[in-house]
């Protein structure tokens, strides 16, 4: 049987700031970036002794060609801080691809990134196969990835601040620019994805969602990354999915939020 | 040809490694990774009479040298656990205990009663949870309670009774002896620890539930010292657990007193850290040239 996931040492080819505390790291990941679809994520390990849980962090391309993993992350806490600081040809050990990542139809779809919800969308804007429109939500003036993403497709800004785009959330610049699809897929805070989870069902369109909790194993195991769900898991027998093996994508119907 | 083979109650094991309950789920989240047929058992995460769903989230948070968890005990109910997840646990050359959670004495016996049928190895009965507002840990406090459902699941279980103690009491040896008075056929110790982690910037409790259990290598000292001075209360053997990471930890942990360990924590940063463990501890019999792992239990006093 070929395993789902692999545990592998890989090595940093690159690591650079792009926007205040978010740093872009392409891995040579052999072996999981040629399994990896949009939506999953890696277990990243410290492998030091006061930090030991990973850090589970989103696939921004995977590229099967040359076997490389981009991850783009926010330096949120000391883990995250000792990652940002391995330079190029140092080891990192990851596990992946988990969870099960988003679906690639629909006509015509938006592509909706919240914040650091955004690297996700980049792998799904590559392997979309229908129109896509893409809305990105930020805090302010630094908006990684848009240009890139710019070449699959229209891009959207909306920033907190108004300092580009327009002044509010994705929906506000839904409705700023009068776009409409009839797919959503989503990555973002969970209070966007609620916004959105509501903004679907009014317009009656597919929507999916990328959750996120905080992690233990990252396999499905220990049960601390649950998301309430609407009817009883069949898995749990209880209503709670695991983000990390159920989901992180799920329909938004599924869940509750 | 060096013996790894341990035996508790009557129930031999291939080698003394198993998983620490709720580390672990049934199994198979880590069979992907891990050959559970090498391990000497596996503990199931704990199972009630009926589906629990659990405390609200976050339910982990990341402490140094380890991590909180309160994740309330969620489990799918005996009825799934006996239809899917004992028969997968079946396919695989490896002993089950399976670990049992109730709110009330009813609901445990209800558990251990259904499991009478079962083709599982040991029961090891949860009075230790700190997650859980009613049960677990409320009978694993007070010696006299831990004496009187031990006695009462011994009486009704079809397999040997292991009572999983709690570090958060004043001195865990009276609760040793008080589940040895009530019959019990070993212990498993330690749970873990009661802690809280409170996030700064937002001035608020990191995990729903306030207050977490904590494991990890942090605890396995405090770990290490309850097993030795157990061991030196009781008669029965220990399955010794805390903050084991490496076979180092493990060998400590059984040169303490105890007769198997388990492998929780670990599991979270290293997916195959059990097989690590059960290698590590034979390299470790070969090169001090132990020839019966038997000769390591509570060799230090």
């Amino acid at each position: 049987m070929e395993k789902s996931k692999e545990m592998i040492t890989c090595r940093v080819i690159s690591q650079e700031e792009i926007a205040p505390g978010v740093h872009d790291l392409l891995l040579q990941a052999d072996a999981i970036a040629e399994k990896a679809v949009p939506g999953q994520f890696v277990n990243v390990y410290l492998d030091t002794n006061g930090k030991l849980l990973p850090r589970p962090i989103s696939i921004c391309e995977a590229d099967a060609k040359t076997d490389t993993l981009r991850l783009v992350y926010r330096v949120a806490g000391e883990g995250t801080k000792l990652l940002a600081r391995k330079p190029a040809g140092h080891p990192v050990r990851i596990l992946g691809p988990l969870g099960n990542g988003f679906p690639t139809e629909g006509e015509n779809v938006f592509l909706i990134g919240g914040g650091i919800g955004i690297p996700p969308m980049l792998e799904l804007a590559k392997r979309i196969q229908g129109n896509a429109q893409i809305i990105l939500g930020y805090a302010d003036k630094n908006l990684f990835l848009a240009e890139e993403l710019g070449k699959y497709g229209p891009v959207y800004v909306s920033t907190d601040d108004g300092s580009r785009g327009t002044p509010g959330n994705v929906i506000d610049a839904i409705r700023a620019n009068d776009l409409k699809a009839d797919v959503i897929y989503a990555c973002g805070p969970k209070p966007m994805l609620k916004s959105l989870k509501e903004y679907a069902a009014r317009h009656g369109m597919e929507c999916y969602l990328s959750m996120e909790e905080r992690m233990a194993c990252g396999v499905g195991a220990c049960l601390g990354c649950v998301c309430e769900s609407t009817d009883t898991d069949a898995h749990s027998n209880v209503k709670n999915k695991r983000v990390c093996k159920d989901g992180p994508v799920f329909r938004a119907e599924e869940i509750q939020l | 040809m060096r013996n790894t083979e341990v035996n508790i109650a009557g129930v031999s094991f291939k080698n003394p490694v198993t998983t620490a309950s709720g580390t672990f789920g049934s199994g198979e989240e880590y069979s992907e990774f891990v050959d559970l047929s090498r391990l000497g058992a596996v503990t199931t995460k704990g199972v009630a009479n009926v589906p629990w769903p659990g405390n609200p989230t976050p339910r982990v948070a990341e402490v140094y040298g380890g991590m909180l968890n309160a994740i309330g005990l969620q489990n799918p109910g005996i009825d799934v656990f006996l239809d899917r997840d004992v028969p997968f646990l079946k396919q695989f050359d490896t002993k089950i205990i399976v670990n049992v959670c109730g709110h009330s004495t009813e609901e445990y016996v209800e558990v251990v009663e259904r499991l009478a049928d079962a083709p599982v190895d040991l029961l090891e009965i949860n009075i230790s949870c700190p997650n859980v507002k009613e049960g677990g840990i409320q009978f694993g406090q007070d010696p006299k309670a831990v004496e009187a459902i031990t006695r009462t699941l011994k009486d009704r279980a079809a397999q040997p009774v292991i009572m999983k103690l709690s570090p958060n009491v004043t001195d865990i040896t009276e609760m040793a002896r008080a589940a040895e008075s009530g019959g019990a056929d070993g212990l498993s110790l330690i749970n873990t620890l009661t802690g809280m982690k409170i996030d700064i910037n937002r001035r608020s409790f990191v995990l729903a539930n306030k207050t977490g259990g904590m494991s990890g290598p942090a605890v396995h000292p405090i770990a290490v010292r309850m097993v030795y001075q157990t061991a030196q209360a009781v008669n029965i053997p220990i399955i010794g657990m805390g903050g084991i990471m490496t076979a180092e930890d493990a060998i400590e942990m059984i040169l303490a007193g105890a007769t198997m360990v388990s492998v929780g924590t670990a599991n979270f940063l290293n997916p195959t850290a059990t097989i690590d463990v059960i290698e590590g501890i034979e390299q470790y019999m070969d090169r001090f040239g132990v020839e019966d792992i038997r000769e390591l239990i509570g060799a230090v006093r």
